[in-house]
This record gives structure tokens, C-alpha cells and sequence, in this order.
């Protein structure tokens, strides 16, 4: 095959990101967030990012990261109440947010990616969230309407990859990254450990391939541990 | 007196019955998998994408890449499986999660529940909460029946953002059982060392009490 996927590094693979684009990103609280790609995204300095992700890191890992250094301008989340900075920006005005919930996300960036425009759902009715959009009554309940989203680019963690982009994710890192890859105009996924084509068992694959544009071998894992909790 | 976190927690413990699949919120909800003991078939689903949660992992079990929806290390139980989040809210939102238990800031008597916004001062977000309130079969909330500052926190209307519109069923305090009902709160079950007057004191809505009025048992 003389066309590849394969991306040297973090940095090469986010070529063509620039101001004002939208990147949506996998991950729930640190688990299963690609790290690598969200260090080279601060590394290349684009700004006014909005940035569409469950949660928003800690201060010093993750997203976090990128709100230290202003490169946000918004935020799609679900939950925040771990980031101190996120809090900060939010209550002074500086960052503008979107609270959506944590349901409703996973389903528009869903449908985002599955070429579905909107659908309505249940949650919210009745509250703040709901506030401006159109509802409708089926069967005698009444639905809200929420738009889908995608990304101008979208990025993943997988546990394995191989060279065409087919992804496994492991335990509850696989969260909301196989919608996450499905969103983005270009997604990038970034793989503990990176296989040849024929390697993964095709009854095995979690994201298939074909929405995978760049991969790379993630250079080092931190893995981070937010609530570090044993039997006693 | 009123009851403590743990008594509260074993109280709710009586409301999953054999075979549920159950979601529990953060705090005094977790605590309650320590009570439901494993002959009853209960599957604890965790809204990141797993069903099948376990004990927190010993020392040596510890993976970054298991957790539960409050981010802390857990296990998985024989049975268990991983999902995507979307296939997780499929599950709450198409009613296939028999219960949740959640926690709460203020609830009213037409059912109503707020728990993720103070405005002007806590800006955390709903999490799964929206989702669980509007799609679980069954939704029990466990809080204190009254503020720090001594203010009602079951209310004729919350005056705080709501997480969901007439969507609770049931309510276990540190001072009672009750349900909403509409114009009221019907109180089933009363803390053991207080008296059923201590309860409708503490509530800032109408209060009636159920024909069977007991104390609560808690063992």
C-alpha cells in the first residue's frame, strides 16, 4: 500500500489545525484522553479553540493543559468540577461554555458523525438546558431538540491500532472515543501499540478504519490515575 | 436524632431488589453497593461505559484504564462488559436501567430535583444526571434533609436550576422516607429517634402521613 495513515509523531499529525477550529476529543475525566496529541496541540500554539470533550482535564493534564495557556475559547462539556482554572475562566467571562449533558453529548457527537443534523430527546425537558430550543410532543411525552456536532478535527485514544486505522480500545478508556472518531473531517488516533494490517481479528475492532485519517504511535503513556481508590 | 451517611445508605440499600440494574450517583449513593449483597443478581452500571462494577481494586489491581463514573479505580464483577458512552445513555435514556440513586441540592413535591448548578457560584456541570432522571425506570435521591444553614432543601418548588421536571419517585433522608405527591410530600417512614412532627418541621412543603406510617428500620 503506498498510501499510509501512519504519522511520524504527535506534531505531523495535527498539520493543517489552525485558529478558531473545532476539535472534538475522547476521553472521560484522564482516562483514555490522547495525551500525546493534546500536548503537540498546546505545543503548536493555535488559539481560540473551541473544544468539545465530557470533561476538561485537571489544571496541569489534559485539556487543562490548553486552558492554562488561553487556547480556548470554548468549551462543550458535560462536567468541569474538576478544573480549578476551568472554573476561574468560566466565572469571570474569559471562556465561554456549553454545558450539555453527559447523554445528550455522547449522542450529538453520535449523530454528528452518523450525518444526522439533530434528533430530540428526553433529558432536559423543563430545564435550563432545554431554554431556546425547539420542543416536540411524541406519544405524550415531550422532547427536546439537540443539534449534532462535529469537528473540524477529532481526536482519539485507542489501546491498539493497525496502519489502515482500525482501533480496539481497552476497559472504560473505549468512553467516548469511538463517536469521537466518527465526528471529525479529520480524525487523529493515537495507539499504545500500533500493529500491522491483518494483525487485529476484524470480529475484534471497536472503531473500524475508515474513520481514521491519521494515526500515530503514542511516544509515552502517563495514564494518569484522578481518584486513586483500594479496598481496605 | 437524625440518621448518619451509613444509616441513610442502608435504608436505600432496601429499595434494589433482586435482578435491577442500578446506577449509583456519587457520595452517600455509591456507599450503598457496600450493603446489596451478591445473591441478589444486581448489576451496578457505571454511566462511563461498564456494567458489571466491582470493589475498588486492591494495591497490585489498580488500572488507569478501569474506572467508575466518579473517576475512581474500581473492578469488574464476572459478567461485566465495556461499552461507548453512547451505548451507555442508550441504556439510561431507553429505560433499561431499573433504578437510580442520586443525591440532591433540592427536591420538590411535584418531584422535581435540582443537584448541578448554584448560579453565580458552582459551575460543575450535570454529568449523567440530566439523562439518569429522565430515562431510569425508578429515581431515589439520598440527601440531608436539611441545609448547613438550617434552610429547606424539600421544597414546595426548587428555586435552584432543575435537573429534571416531576421525575423522582422517592426520597430517604437522614430524617425519613418520603414520596412526592403532587401538592405534598407523603412521608412514609420516619428517622427511629425522631417523631413524624420532627419530620414535617424539617420539610418546606405540606407534608401527609401515609395510612402504614412506620419508623424506618434500619439494620
Amino acid at each position: 500500500m503506498s498510501f499510509s495513515k501512519v504519522y511520524p509523531d504527535a506534531k505531523s499529525a495535527l498539520q493543517g489545525i489552525k485558529d478558531n477550529m473545532t476539535v472534538v476529543v475522547g476521553g472521560f475525566g484522564l482516562c483514555g484522553i490522547p495525551e500525546n496529541l493534546i500536548l503537540a496541540l498546546r505545543d503548536s500554539g493555535v488559539r481560540d479553540l473551541t473544544c468539545v470533550s465530557n470533561n476538561a482535564g485537571v489544571d496541569d493534564f489534559g485539556l487543562g493543559l490548553l486552558l492554562q495557556t488561553r487556547q480556548i475559547k470554548k468549551m462543550v462539556s458535560s462536567y468541569v468540577g474538576e478544573n480549578a482554572t476551568f472554573e476561574k475562566q468560566f466565572l469571570s467571562g474569559e471562556l465561554e461554555v456549553e454545558l450539555c449533558p453527559q447523554g445528550t453529548l455522547a449522542e450529538r457527537i453520535r449523530a454528528g458523525g452518523a450525518g444526522i443534523p439533530a434528533f430530540y430527546t428526553p433529558t432536559g425537558v423543563g430545564t435550563k438546558v432545554a431554554e431556546g430550543k425547539d420542543t416536540r410532543e411524541f406519544d405524550g411525552r415531550t422532547y427536546v431538540m439537540e443539534r449534532g456536532i462535529t469537528g473540524d478535527f477529532a481526536l482519539v485514544k485507542a489501546w491498539k491500532g493497525d496502519k489502515f486505522g482500525n482501533l480496539v480500545f481497552r476497559k472504560t478508556a473505549r468512553n467516548f472515543n469511538p463517536m469521537v472518531a466518527t465526528a471529525g473531517k479529520i480524525t487523529v488516533a493515537e495507539v499504545e501499540e500500533l500493529v500491522e494490517i491483518g494483525e487485529l481479528d476484524p470480529d475484534q475492532i471497536h472503531t473500524p478504519g475508515i474513520f481514521v485519517q491519521r494515526i500515530i504511535q503514542g511516544p509515552r503513556f502517563e495514564k494518569r490515575i484522578e481518584q486513586r481508590t483500594v479496598r481496605k | 436524632m437524625p440518621l448518619t451517611r451509613e444509616q441513610i445508605t442502608k435504608r436505600i440499600a432496601q429499595e434494589v431488589k433482586p435482578g435491577f440494574v442500578v446506577n449509583l450517583g456519587i457520595g452517600i449513593p455509591t456507599l450503598v453497593a457496600n450493603f446489596i449483597s451478591p445473591e441478589m443478581g444486581v448489576m451496578l452500571q457505571s454511566e462511563n461505559g461498564l456494567l458489571g462494577l466491582g470493589p475498588f481494586p486492591s494495591e497490585a489491581e489498580i488500572d488507569a484504564d478501569l474506572i467508575n463514573a466518579g473517576k475512581q479505580t474500581v473492578t469488574t464483577l464476572p459478567g461485566a462488559s465495556f461499552f461507548s458512552s453512547a451505548d451507555s445513555f442508550a441504556m439510561i435514556r431507553g429505560g433499561h436501567v431499573d433504578l437510580t440513586v442520586l443525591g440532591a441540592m433540592q427536591v420538590d413535591m411535584e418531584g422535581s430535583i435540582a443537584n448541578w448548578m448554584i448560579p453565580g457560584k458552582m459551575v460543575k456541570g450535570m454529568g449523567g444526571a440530566m439523562d439518569l432522571v429522565a430515562g431510569a425506570k425508578r429515581v431515589v435521591v439520598a440527601m440531608e434533609h436539611v441545609a448547613k444553614d438550617g434552610s429547606h432543601k424539600l421544597l414546595k418548588r426548587c428555586s435552584l436550576p432543575l435537573t429534571g421536571v416531576g421525575c423522582i419517585q422517592r426520597i430517604v433522608t437522614d430524617y425519613g422516607v418520603l414520596d412526592p405527591a403532587g401538592n405534598c410530600f407523603r412521608l412514609l417512614e420516619y428517622a427511629p429517634d425522631l417523631t413524624p412532627e420532627d419530620v414535617i418541621k424539617a420539610t418546606g412543603a405540606p407534608v401527609e402521613l401515609a395510612p402504614d406510617i412506620k419508623p424506618m428500620r434500619i439494620d
